[in-house]
């Protein structure tokens, strides 16, 4: 053993090199030719600045709303509820997500409801929502907002994102992209 | 077809298509011979062997190889040690993150020193971005360290009658400059232009377009997540691993970390068979590992799709799945699949939450850890499917009455003990673990989350994934206290060293003996009727010692949804 502790002391030293400072410097050199120079994406509307991958509280009746959260968007931290398929608490939760849904869009069918908008994301902080999540919230919104139906799902159907070149994995809609786009209409 | 079964094919089969090429050229690397890399690596090698003051053509038995391995975690653990409790006034730490107490030290230190990564800290809070860099470090070291392992038994059986297995180093050195480092650098390449970040300043504050403040965590994401997934780590740099939108921001990001991790895993079967010119023997091998992989997917894929039957009551519409602790971009099937991929392969990074999934889907990955020999963590996999060779190697020679005999080496009592205490410890670790916690309820069972029966999974899962070196979680679990961290962390230790230990010296004793030449009186290891025997065996002995807990968690759980 004594013969292998200085060869791994020194070997350790130069792998740390390699590995620890060459090795994120060449991929730091690499998010220089990205978007916002590796800080992540951003979107900018009226002077303020979002990222573009992190979802935010949507609960405002005039905004489609986000998916419930379990750290309440805030990405200082991440975490989704860790709840068991069978746990009665998390049963009753998501069902008086269902009621205060159905308060606030009267005109929908409880079938038409699709589970991402009553469920919380693995994240906590998902961007995303379904078509489905989208199209639900319409007439909501086009009453609230005096917008017509038809342009609301001109404005869905334009902020689809398609599957991975048209073949691989869901469709979705980034929700900021959405509202910012719903808040450009007027 | 469905977009998302569609997205599930392509990732496996883009793996396998890879797998074999990495896996001819892994076998080069060891061997020596001629690859495409040489004119980058062979200078630089030289030079760190030089400073290092090692001979890399110095050959080694197999007992040298283990104190070689067990001198250099020895100091990784105590560096590791050492940066982990005093991040809090070391640079790189603009979030002013706090040093961690000495058993989440202790815990994380061999968390990640034996490639498992489970993590009882959450990245954006309980570690600095010079933590980070060293746990990256130790991704990319003890990856290294799994495949030098794997390639003494490769060596074993290369050579007819020998005790020079190779030199540690050379092994260990290449892993990670030849194999790690460039498929690494291919994958930030993606990472980087798909959004995930790669900045050394701290958290953003941002207003919200309903008004809220928030704040945002990034950080050297972009060089982390890569090694992560290609060495099979594991170990998120955030809190929610590969389901935070910065760490896998698209579909694409989740196909390309899926492949990551998953390729090595492969590759090392194929590597195996060009390595000891038996490619039928690795076909075999892959197939037997490959029914067994998809016995435990597609089930999941199909549960994580169909949803939860009682939020289906309510009478919602429930067409998406189990989307509970599940992110729209990726979608509840390549959740699913992802699940049993992870778990198999001893990845242990998540990109859904594992304590939401469906009972049964939480049964199929806590099995995919219990066997923990299916493709398998870097080197580690086939580390303890060998065991399972040698278990069915004897069992089918007893049954045709002939001398036990695997390329062309009996198998004797020796070899058999050391396979049987391996086969048999997993399972011990696991439920002893477990029955502890139990039995023990202020300071074990008082961690747990959810009510009932799946109260008992959560701990279950915590042991198994710390034996099966898996690093996932059911994460509901409360374990950042003195008993959990100390617990898992010797479950760690001694799920790691031993199934590298006993390998290693079955490998190094068989090595010794004597060639005997192929005769017609042979048992035949390549065919599908032996690869049968091996799956029987992993069968048996999964079945037998997990069935009991298994009823009484995910189970029982599954017969209590209405």
């Amino acid at each position: 053993m004594k013969n292998h502790i200085l060869p791994a002391i020194k070997l350790t030293a130069v792998l740390i090199v390699l590995l620890v400072v060459v090795y994120p410097l060449m991929v730091w050199g690499m998010a220089q030719f990205s978007t916002n120079n590796g800080k992540g994406e951003i979107l900018t509307h009226n002077g303020k600045t979002y990222y573009f991958n992190i979802g935010q509280t949507f609960n405002d009746d005039k905004y489609f709303w986000s998916r419930p959260s379990a750290v309440d968007y805030n990405a200082a931290g991440s975490g989704g509820s860790n709840k068991a398929p069978s746990n009665v608490e998390h049963l009753q939760l998501v069902q008086a997500r269902i009621d205060t849904f159905l308060v606030h869009n009267p005109e929908v069918k409880k079938s038409e409801i699709p589970v991402d908008l009553v469920t919380a994301s693995g994240s906590g902080l998902d961007p995303h929502i379904s078509v489905q999540a989208a199209k639900v919230q319409v007439k909501r919104i086009a009453k609230i907002r005096g917008i017509a139906e038809g342009n609301l799902q001109q404005l869905i159907v334009s902020n689809t994102e398609k599957p991975y070149m048209g073949l691989f994995g869901p469709e979705r809609i980034n929700v900021l992209k959405l509202n910012i786009a719903l808040d450009n209409l007027k | 077809m469905n977009t998302e079964i569609l997205g599930i094919i392509a990732m496996f089969t883009i793996t396998l298509l890879l797998a074999i090429p990495l896996g001819k050229y892994m076998a080069k690397v060891y061997a020596g011979e001629r690859t495409l890399l040489d004119p980058v690596f062979n200078p630089l090698e030289k030079l760190f062997f030089k400073v290092s003051g090692i001979n890399s053509k110095n050959e080694m038995t197999w007992k040298q190889h283990l104190v070689a391995l067990l001198t250099i975690n020895l100091l990784w653990f105590l560096m590791s040690m050492f940066v982990l409790m005093n991040m809090s006034w070391l640079p790189l730490n603009p979030d002013g993150n706090p040093s961690q107490s000495v058993d989440l030290a202790f815990n994380t230190t061999i968390s990640f020193l034996v490639n498992c990564n489970l993590q009882h800290y959450s990245g954006e809070t309980g570690i600095s971005y010079l933590g980070q860099l060293w746990l990256m470090f130790l991704q990319f070291v003890t990856a290294g360290v799994g495949m030098a392992a794997a390639v003494v038994i490769f060596k074993a059986f290369k050579e007819k009658s020998t005790t020079q297995l190779g030199n540690f180093y050379d092994f260990f050195v290449k892993s990670c400059t030849r194999i790690l480092l460039p498929l690494s650098l291919i994958v930030a390449l993606v990472l980087v232009f798909e959004g995930t970040p790669m900045t050394f300043e701290g958290k953003d504050t941002i207003t919200n377009l309903q008004g809220d403040t928030v704040q945002v965590s990034t950080g050297p994401v972009a060089a982390f997540v890569p090694i992560k997934h290609v060495g099979t780590n594991g170990g998120g740099f955030f809190g929610v691993n590969g389901a935070h939108p910065l760490e896998n921001p698209s579909f694409l990001t989740n196909m390309t970390e899926m492949v990551a991790q998953f390729i090595i895993p492969m590759a090392m079967i194929f590597a195996f068979g060009f390595f000891i010119r038996r490619r039928r023997f690795a076909w075999m091998v892959f197939g037997v590992m490959t029914v067994g992989f998809l016995l435990l997917a597609i089930p999941n894929i199909i549960m994580e799709m169909n949803g939860n039957p009682e939020i289906a009551k309510m009478g919602i519409d429930n067409s998406l799945g189990a989307m509970e602790g599940k992110e729209v971009r990726i979608g509840a099937a390549a959740s699913g699949f992802w699940s049993i991929v992870t778990t198999v392969i001893s990845t242990g990074s998540i990109n859904s939450m594992h304590d939401s999934s469906m009972p049964l889907s939480g049964m199929n990955e806590l099995l995919a850890m219990m066997i923990n020999a299916y493709y398998g963590g870097v080197g580690a996999g086939i580390l303890n499917f060998f065991i399972f060779i040698i278990l069915a190697v004897f069992i089918s020679g007893l049954m045709v009455g002939r001398t036990p005999e695997f390329m062309g080496k009996k198998i004797e009592a020796r070899e058999m003990k050391i396979a049987m205490i391996i086969a048999l410890f997993h399972p011990f670790l696991i439920l002893v673990g477990t029955a502890l916690a139990a039995a023990f309820p202020t300071v074990g069972s008082a961690a747990i989350s959810n009510p009932g029966f799946h109260g008992f999974s959560q701990m279950l899962y915590e042991y198994t994934s710390s034996a099966a070196n898996n690093g996932s979680g059911f994460e509901g679990l409360g374990d950042n206290t003195p008993f959990w961290n100390i617990s898992t962390g010797i479950v760690l230790l001694l799920g790691r060293f031993l199934p590298i230990i006993g390998p290693v010296a079955i490998a190094g004793l068989l090595a010794e003996k004597k060639f005997i030449p192929e005769s017609s009186g042979t048992l035949k290891t390549d065919t599908s009727t032996f690869g049968l025997v091996i799956f029987v065996v992993i069968a048996i002995v999964a079945a037998l010692s997990f069935f009991p807990a298994l009823a009484l968690g995910p189970i029982a759980e599954y017969f209590s949804l209405k």
